[in-house]
């Protein structure tokens, strides 16, 4: 099975990339730490029903930890469907209207769920 | 996926029918489905964190199809999801990094290794958290 040059030429990678794929990896490392927190913390915080909730997002920490959370989380998610999009949806238009969707879908819940974070945490203080 | 409507004229790698499965194929594809379900997870921890900041009503629509039997299922498997996504994006960078593993035998022992953590170590966190 051999493709002539001439139909391949200029048809190879995008000339991009590197930087998507060390943002993914540095995001992961990332989240090695972060995840095992937020799954032993958060599974008590959701059986501990709305005051042990609410208590839980108070303390700095779990805040912290959890604005860190959502920051790379999303930030690898948007990275990863990026590359699921681009591998299986090949009609143009649709591709690109696919990937603003995505940019603006994890903005959107970035946006809502670090507004929920600040003002639960800030609730303490007041 | 070749359907119509593909206007990209860069070539395609094989597809799925081409190969023969094997643990690490299962392993790579359930990455990419975890990866995308975990995607839909975000809106559901959005969700929680959203009805806690608006009061103890909305908190308790919430927490009450949490508690249901879809919500429990649901729960469950994101554990799940969210374990095996971590066990073999770990290997992942485990490959990349000091670049070992990669023998047919320990890579597919491996994948084995990933989805028995995934499927225990959700069992583990959800049974503490409910006896504390």
């Amino acid at each position: 099975m051999t493709t002539s040059t001439k139909s391949v030429r200029g048809l190879g990678a995008a000339g991009r990339g590197t930087e998507h794929h060390i943002r993914q990896r540095v995001s992961a490392i990332a989240l090695i730490f972060l995840v095992p927190w937020f799954l032993s913390s958060v599974a008590f915080a959701m059986t501990a029903g709305y005051s042990g909730a609410i208590g839980w997002m108070q303390q700095s920490h779990n805040a912290l930890l959890f604005i860190l959370l959502l920051s790379a989380a999303l930030y690898h998610m948007r990275l990863g469907l990026q590359t699921v999009i681009e591998d299986y949806i090949g009609r143009a238009g649709t591709k690109q209207a696919l990937l603003i969707g995505n940019v603006f879908i994890v903005g959107g819940i970035y946006v809502v769920t670090l507004l929920s974070v600040l003002k639960l945490w800030l609730g303490n203080a007041a | 996926m070749a359907g119509s409507g593909w206007t990209d004229r860069r070539p395609m790698s094989p597809h799925l029918q081409a190969w023969r499965w094997h643990a690490t194929m299962y392993g790579s594809i359930f990455h990419r489905v975890t990866g995308v379900g975990l995607y839909g997870g975000a809106f559901l921890i959005a969700a929680w964190v959203v009805a806690l900041a608006s009061g103890p009503a909305t908190y308790a629509v919430v927490e009450a199809l949490m508690h249901s039997w879809p919500g429990q299922l649901l729960l469950f498997l994101w554990t799940m999801a969210v374990l095996y996504h971590l066990a073999n994006g770990l290997r992942h960078l485990i490959w990349d990094g000091p670049m070992v593993g990669f023998s047919p035998r320990i890579a597919s022992a491996w994948s084995f290794l990933n989805f028995a953590f995934a499927v225990l170590g959700a069992a583990a966190i959800w049974s503490l958290a409910t006896l504390v």
